[in-house]
Order: structure tokens, then sequence, then C-alpha cells
């Protein structure tokens, strides 16, 4: 009885097939636009959340803590208790981390030939790429060799390069830092400001090793950079780096830190708490349109009610139930959802494929969306078909018969 | 007895006016009878059609179709009745124009829950009964009104009911056709079938064995024709039962 209630229903919709398009329209308008919509908000979240990673996905910073020789207690990161052995403990005891970069800086004066630049020198181990999202766009980083035998050559940024270099390539050219020479072996890619409005690209990148023993003369770290393999084990990564410091360091139960580790987490959470409250009003202002094109469907099919009055009526005499006509009807007011749907889904996709071709807007297509607002087309026909067929339904079989 | 309607009453609320549109009747027709319900606009007999059909309930009194009483069954008990018992034929014929004559023929059987190819072979059957054997894949609106009023015909006799109803089924043709027709209901009532015919006009009334006259609500005579008219002669498109 179902399918012969379906075959009557897709006989009445073939009858008026421009009217059955023009009702889909509304659903086809309102699923598109909830999907091109939420692809637009899920383009700006991802758009965010690519450039917030940018800082360094998953990254953890330990920084030493502040001294306090006599009660005077001085900057963070002043203190000299973090060591080369606790950065290669972190990396090699700790489950989770997939990179660890130690390191240390301090500002120099650069010259070379009759042009001169200060900036600032980074030490560290070639790890530091991968974790802070740098990436050499001429030469290659340094070696772990160059590393053990404390050699003198530097990778630097775009904006030492403009400057000490002008238009010429520094590749394989030595300049001076502190006055001792430096080879370039690098060149970094540009990455443009921070978002603290500080230049990512000024910046001289040496060999850990060379750093510590040949320009600060020092043993201690000022930093140690470290990337969970996944956001989900940050928390748990973190706790573990406090603990194995805190043993390092023997500090007994009690005793404060002398140490900081800190995660990015929290300003992903706020990035992302903004992008979801941009997708769903979005997505809700296109969801609005869905409601109207539901509103269409009862619309016509009271229509349909009222200009088949007779054949229901018909129906009734030769001993169509209650549920028959209610069935036939509400098919009716589904297959247009559920045709309208699907519709609505190429032409969201299409929509957002063109938003992002000729706008040049980053869109995400997610699967959810799609199965939100299909799901939501099907259950609108239901809703709003609901209504006309039982008033069908409930037709006096004499009234309908007499009806004109 | 194949209808037994006891002291049937329909009161209409028109406003503040109570109209008795049925004011006790009482009327029994046998297994293969041919009766013909005769009476002036306004007499009762539509009501008493729409109940005899199960369209209507009474408001009092009892009704037993085929043995069962009907009077009080729910609007879905009697959409069963009347699919199952009883075979429409109505004046304005009420076919479906969107569906072929096959279809149209084949459709009680949807509700019957007939698998679909036993329907059509029935409904191909019943239109051969009625001498439109080829006329099956035509229109309603590609038929002749005694065509059509022949698929409503077939249309009625398919999930073999106990009673055929007509009303006034020969008022929008023309006195060939309708000759044609009634001469159709003579023979599925000399086969058998038990037939209640509304009518107003006398000359119909007389092809009918029976005439049951109604007014104002009442039965006012009952009598039998000796002699059938003559539109019981065999139209040129004799049924045959297959």
């Amino acid at each position: 009885m179902f399918w012969e209630s379906v075959l009557i229903a897709l006989e009445g919709l073939k009858a008026n097939k421009m009217r059955a398009f023009l009702t889909m329209l509304g659903i086809i308008i309102g699923v598109g636009a909830v999907i091109a919509m939420v692809s637009i908000g899920m383009g700006v979240r991802q758009k965010v959340e690519t450039s917030i990673a940018g800082l360094g996905s998953n990254l953890i910073i330990v920084m030493p803590g502040a001294t306090t020789p006599s009660g005077v207690r001085l900057a963070a990161g002043s203190s000299t208790t973090l060591t080369n052995g606790d950065a290669q403990a972190i990396g090699r005891e700790i489950a989770g981390v997939s990179a660890v970069a130690p390191s240390v800086q301090r500002s120099y004066q650069l010259v070379y030939g009759n042009q001169n630049w200060t900036t600032n020198v980074l030490g560290t181990t070639p790890e530091y790429l991968e974790v802070r999202n740098f990436a050499v766009a001429a030469g290659t980083i340094f070696s772990s060799k160059d590393i053990d035998t404390r050699a003198r050559v530097a990778v630097i940024g775009q904006t030492v390069a403009t400057n000490l270099f002008g238009e010429f390539s520094p590749l394989g050219q030595t300049i001076r830092i502190n006055k001792a020479p430096f080879r370039v072996i690098g060149v970094l890619e540009a990455k443009g400001q921070s978002s603290m409005g500080q230049d990512q690209d000024d910046t001289v990148i040496v060999p850990l090793t060379t750093a510590q023993e040949r320009l600060l003369g020092v043993t201690w770290l000022q930093n140690i950079s470290v990337q969970a393999e996944s956001p989900e084990v940050i928390d748990k990564v973190q706790e573990d780096i406090t603990t194995l410091l805190r043993t390092r360091h023997r500090l007994a139960p009690g005793v404060p830190d002398n140490f900081t580790v800190r995660n990015l987490a929290a300003v992903m959470a706020t990035a992302q708490e903004t992008t979801s409250t941009i997708t769903l009003l979005l997505g809700n202002i296109a969801a609005i349109s869905l409601v109207v094109g539901g509103i269409g469907i009862m619309n016509i099919m009271l229509v349909s009610v009222t200009e088949r009055t007779r054949e229901i009526g018909i129906r009734k005499a030769l001993g169509a139930t209650f549920n028959n006509i209610l069935l036939q009807f509400l098919i009716e007011a589904v297959v247009i959802g559920v045709t309208g749907g699907l519709i609505g889904i190429g032409v969201g996709m299409a929509g957002s494929y063109a938003i992002s071709y000729f706008a040049g807007w980053n869109t995400v297509v997610s699967p959810i969306s799609i199965i939100v607002a299909f799901g939501f087309s099907v259950l609108i026909g239901l809703f709003f078909g609901l209504y006309p067929a039982r008033k069908a339904a409930l037709l006096d079989p004499i009234d309908a018969l007499r009806y004109e | 007895m194949t209808i037994a309607l006891r002291d049937i009453t329909k009161i209409y609320q028109m406003g503040d006016t109570t109209v008795h549109a049925l004011a006790g009747v009482s009327l029994d027709v046998a297994a293969g009878e041919f009766t013909a319900i005769m009476g002036p606009s306004g007499s009762g007999k539509s009501t008493l059609m729409n109940i005899l059909g199960c369209l209507d309930r009474p408001t009092g009194g009892s009704y037993l179709l085929d043995g069962e009483e009907v009077a009080t069954l729910s609007d879905d008990a009697l959409a069963v009745i009347r699919n199952r018992k009883i075979g429409f034929v109505f004046q304005s014929f009420n076919l479906l124009p969107r569906m072929s004559a096959l279809q149209n023929v084949a459709l009680p059987m949807v509700y019957a829950g007939v698998d679909k190819h036993a329907r059509l072979e029935k409904a191909a059957w019943a239109m051969g009964l009625v001498g439109l054997g080829d006329r099956q894949h035509h229109r309603p609106n590609e038929l002749s009104g005694g065509q059509r009023q022949r698929v409503a015909i077939a249309r009625s006799l398919v999930n073999d009911p106990a009673i055929i109803m007509a009303d006034e089924p020969t008022g929008n043709l023309d006195t060939k056709s309708g000759n044609e027709i009634m001469a159709i209901f003579n023979d599925l009532n000399a086969q058998g079938r038990t037939v209640v015919l509304i009518t107003h006009e006398p000359d119909i009334a007389a092809c009918a064995k029976r005439v049951v006259h109604v007014r104002d609500g009442k039965i006012i005579r009952d009598e039998r024709n000796q002699e059938v008219a003559p539109c019981s002669g065999k139209a040129s498109s004799s049924p045959s039962k297959a």
C-alpha cells in the first residue's frame, strides 16, 4: 500500500510539473543557501585556524623561571635552570612529542660590506623550522653536524637579506655577527608580521652550539619549543613536561616550579568560538529561507487539495481510507522536499565553489552541513505537508463528490 | 437479504431549522433484485442513496448490508464496506481525468490491496464485459458519454460487490446511450447481481422490476412491474461473462 501511495503521489506531481518545480525551488534555494553560507563560515574558520597554526601548530613553550637571588625576583626567563639535557630528555622521554627545538637569542649587529643591520640572532636546532612553521626559500638549513662542530653558518630572514644584500643573492656570502664571520647558507621564506605586530622575517638563525659558545658564552637555554603530535595530547604533554622537569631539577613537593610551560590552545579556542558564531549566524540566515521554502510547499499543497477535492471524493467513494489519502498527499510533499533537497545540495556546492572561484573567499563544504540541510528539507516536507494532507484525508466523501 | 433498512432517519441541522431528510424508512432488497428508487428532487432519495451507499450514516435506525450492521461503523470501516460490497455508478461518471480507462477501472482494487498484475487483468476483463475491450488506454475525455458510463460500470464491478448502486446513471446521456446503459444493468441483473437505481425519470424506472417511490423522506409506494419496459432489449455490444 505504501508503494502504491508513492506511485499515486508521483503521478500527481507529474501532472503538474511546472508547479512542482516552482515549489521545489523554494527548497532548492533554502538548502543551497544553507550549504553555501555554512561553507563560507567554515572557510573563515579554516583560515583563522591555519593562521594560528602558522605560529606553530600544537606548540608548547618551556621557559626558565625567574631567579630569586636574595629574595629579589627578576624577570621571567632570567633563570639559568634550563639546559640542553632538559631539551633532550623531553624529546626522549615524553610520549606525544613530535619535535623539540631548544633556543637562545640575543640582539647583535650584522655587517656585510658597507651595510650594517642590528637584529635578533637565534641559536637553535633544525627542528625549529618545523616547530615554528618556517620554511627555507633558498639554500638549506644547517645540519646536526654543523651543531656538533659549532659551525659558523647562518640562515637569514627576508628583512635581513633585503637590508644587507639588496637585490643580490646572499647565498655563500660571508657576514659578520658581532665581528665573527658567518657564511650565509640559506634564506627563510617570508612570513610577514606576527599577530603581535612583530616582523617575523627580521631574524638570523645559527646553530645552537655556535650561539651558546661562540656568541653568548652560556650553557643554558632561554626557550624550548615543543611540538605535540595532535591537539588532543597537548594538555597531557604539557603536564608530562612539568613532571619531568621537576624531577630533573630535583624540586621537592611544595617548592614552586623554576620554569613555565605554556601553550597556544587558549588562543585557538577563542578563535574557534568566534568563527563558530559566524558560521552559526550565516547558517541561521540561510535556514530562514529553508523555512520560507517549506511554507511554499504548504501553500501549494493546500491549493492542490482544494483543486483535487473531487478526485479525493471519488477515491473515498471507491474505498480509500483516511490513511490512503493522507499518505498520498504527504508523500507528494516529501517528494518535493527530497527532490528539492538533492538539487539544493548540488546548487549549494556549486555556489560555494563559485564563491571561492570568483570572490576569492575560502569556502569549505562540510558533509555535516549537507546532511543537516538535506535532513531538514525532508522534515520540512513532512511538517508542512502534514496539515494539507490531513485536510484532504478528513474531507467528507459526499461534500467532496459534490464539489465543482 | 442484501439490504435491510429499519426505521432509518436522517436529520440535518441547517442553522436554526432541523430538516428531516428521512423520516423512518424501512426497505428490504433481496439478493438479485433490480430496484429503482424514484422521487422528485428534495424527496430524500439522494440522502437515501448516500446511506444505502455507505457514504453517510443515518441519524437513527438499523441498516444491515449483506448481513452486516453498517449504521454505526467508523469512517474507515465504511470506506472498506464501500470498497468491497458496493459498486458505484454516478450521474457524472466521476472518472479520474488523468488516468486511462483501464487504470480507472482498476482503482478500487488499489484500495483493496490487489497486486498490480492481477488488478490490470481483472480490469481488462471488466472492460470486456461492458464492451469496451478496445478502449482500455483511452483517457476519459477521449471517450463518449455512454462509453464513460460503461467504464464507470466496469469500475463498479471489479471488486465483485454484493450490490451495484447507480445514481441517475443515464441523467447525462442521450436516449440511445441511456438505453445501452440500462441494457447493461439489465444483463448484470440477469446474471444475478443486485442493482439499486435512483432516478426521477419514469421510463428509466420502468426498466426495473421493482419501483420504490419516495416523497418527503418516506416511502409512499412500493410496486412491482409485471411487464418490464422494452429497454431490457439487448444492446448491440452485448456483454458476455468471461
